[in-house]
């Protein structure tokens, strides 16, 4: 068993491609409980900073740290991405995937997928191909997938961003119960909305750097940034 | 007019008796193609999904080298295959010139860089679409391999069928190596050249027949499999 991987420290990260810098630097600490949601307009590297803290993007600068080493922490951590990424397999089998990795037998890799499936929804659904699904099904899916090795932090791309108001609801509540288990969320979302509503801490990200943010309460009702004020009320940036 | 009815009429003829010598011939056509699709196979498959998911410095010359291979006309692999097994040849003393092994080996030839190829292609598809899930569940290489060569099994059968249905149509390579000797190195596309040659239409035409429905067959097959593999049905 691997102990305690959080907090996870970001340590004046830089992420770069062709000499443009895509984020930060920046700094940024998540430690306890609970939903960090990471707000910003499109292209504010939001994308770039989860893929960043997950170990998907090469650091011009700086360092990702958890509690304990790196490797220790990569089946700890998952990551569900803005378009679900979905193997050419059933639900069961999409799902139990991870468990294989880890050298669970298949029979024993099913069923808890079995239950995975079913803790979002898609009890249903197992024997379907995965490319079979609705959008939000698919999304479902990923989320399961992403739980099954019960990780202690899970990032999230959007994972509402192309789905309907049903949908989204219903990922909301299947994230609200995932909380309430104790895996720390981390977030990404254009939708202040859902922001509000699931937010017990927040980050604000403008053109690659972190420029605002803080506990939920303080930054939805005094934001310290114009770009934040803007942005928390709806407005357009040129 | 007349020679090609009475040729269609005596070639039906000699499919529904069950011809020994057309059986003999298609046999060996089947033994020698399915040989040679396996072989090339288990290289070519691998090759293409080594290819597709490694990068190492020499790996643009070899798909150069492949897409060159695979334009390489059959009849100069035969003639070089020829050389090598010929009694005074670098390879001579296997003895292995006009017979089946020869032919295998020249169908190999032909056909192993089609199927990496093709295989390639596909491979180097699903891995652009599975990296960042692979990379973020932490797979090791060796489990990246099997997921991508399980989950892409119906393209790289696909890729077999393909290099199958090349080979079985191919008639210069192996008329060289083989020979086309008689009760041994005759296979449908060699003797329908000499059947032909000698105006023994009758033989000639059933034997296309069969070649036709070998290659109408695999060509289903692959269309099916296209077709499951746009739906995902499996
Ligand atoms: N592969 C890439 N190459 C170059 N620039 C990129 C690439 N991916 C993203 N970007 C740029 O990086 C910035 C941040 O992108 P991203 O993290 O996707 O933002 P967000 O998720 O907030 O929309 C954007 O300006 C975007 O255009
Ligand atoms: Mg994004």
């Amino acid at each position: 068993m691997v102990g305690p991987i959080l907090p996870l420290r970001a340590e004046s990260i830089r992420v770069a491609r062709g000499g443009k810098t895509l984020l930060g630097p920046l700094s940024l600490e998540i430690a306890g409980e609970g939903v960090t949601i990471v707000l910003g307009p499109n292209g504010s590297g939001k994308t770039t900073l989860l893929r960043a803290l997950h170990g998907l993007e090469r650091l011009r600068e700086g360092a990702v740290r958890w509690a304990v080493p790196e490797p220790e922490t990569r089946s700890q951590q998952a990551f569900v991405f803005q378009a679900p990424i979905l193997m050419r397999r059933s639900v069961v089998d999409s799902i139990a995937y991870p468990l294989l990795l880890d050298g669970l037998l298949r029979g024993e890799a099913r069923a808890r997928a079995a239950d995975a499936a079913e803790a979002v929804g898609l009890g249903g659904r197992l024997a379907l191909q995965a490319t079979d699904l609705s959008g939000g099904e698919k999304q479902k899916l990923a989320i399961a997938r992403a739980l099954v090795r019960r990780p202690q932090i899970l990032f999230l791309d959007e994972p509402c961003a192309n789905l309907d108001g049903r949908a989204t609801r219903e990922i909301e509540a299947i994230l609200a119960t995932v909380r309430e288990q104790g895996t720390r969320i981390v977030m990404s979302t254009h939708n202040v909305g859902q922001a509000r509503r699931m937010a017990d801490e927040a980050v604000f990200l403008f053109d690659g750097r972190l420029i605002d943010g803080g506990k939920a309460s303080d930054f939805f009702d005094t934001p310290q940034t114009p770009e934040a004020r803007a942005h928390l009320q709806g407005d357009l940036f040129p | 007019m007349n020679d090609i009815l009475t040729g269609m009429i005596e070639a039906v003829r000699l499919i529904l008796t069950l011809d020994p010598t057309l059986i003999e011939i298609s046999l060996r056509s089947l033994e020698v193609t399915v040989s040679a699709t396996l072989i090339a196979s288990a290289i070519g498959l691998p090759l293409g999904a080594w290819l597709a998911i490694n990068r190492f410095r020499a790996r643009r010359a070899v798909i150069a080298l492949l897409n060159a291979l695979m334009g390489l006309p059959p009849v100069v692999v035969g003639l070089l295959v020829y050389v090598m097994l010929s009694r005074s040849g670098p390879l001579g003393v296997l003895g292995l010139l006009f017979t089946t092994k020869a032919m295998i080996i020249a169908q190999v030839i032909i056909i192993t860089p089609i199927i990496a190829s093709i295989s390639h292609q596909a491979i180097r598809e699903l891995w652009a679409a599975y990296h960042d899930l692979l990379i973020s569940l932490n797979t090791t290489r060796w489990q990246r391999i099997k997921a991508l060569l399980w989950d892409g099994r119906r393209a790289l059968l696909t890729a077999s069928l393909a290099g199958f249905g090349r080979a079985i149509g191919e008639v210069g390579a192996i008329m060289i190596v083989g020979g086309n000797i008689d009760n041994a190195t005759r296979v449908l596309t060699t003797a329908i050249a000499l059947e032909t040659g000698k105006g023994n239409f009758a033989l000639a035409l059933a034997l296309g027949f069969i070649l036709i429905a070998l290659a109408i067959a695999v060509n289903l097959a692959l269309h099916l499999l296209s077709k499951t593999e746009r739906n995902s049905l499996w």
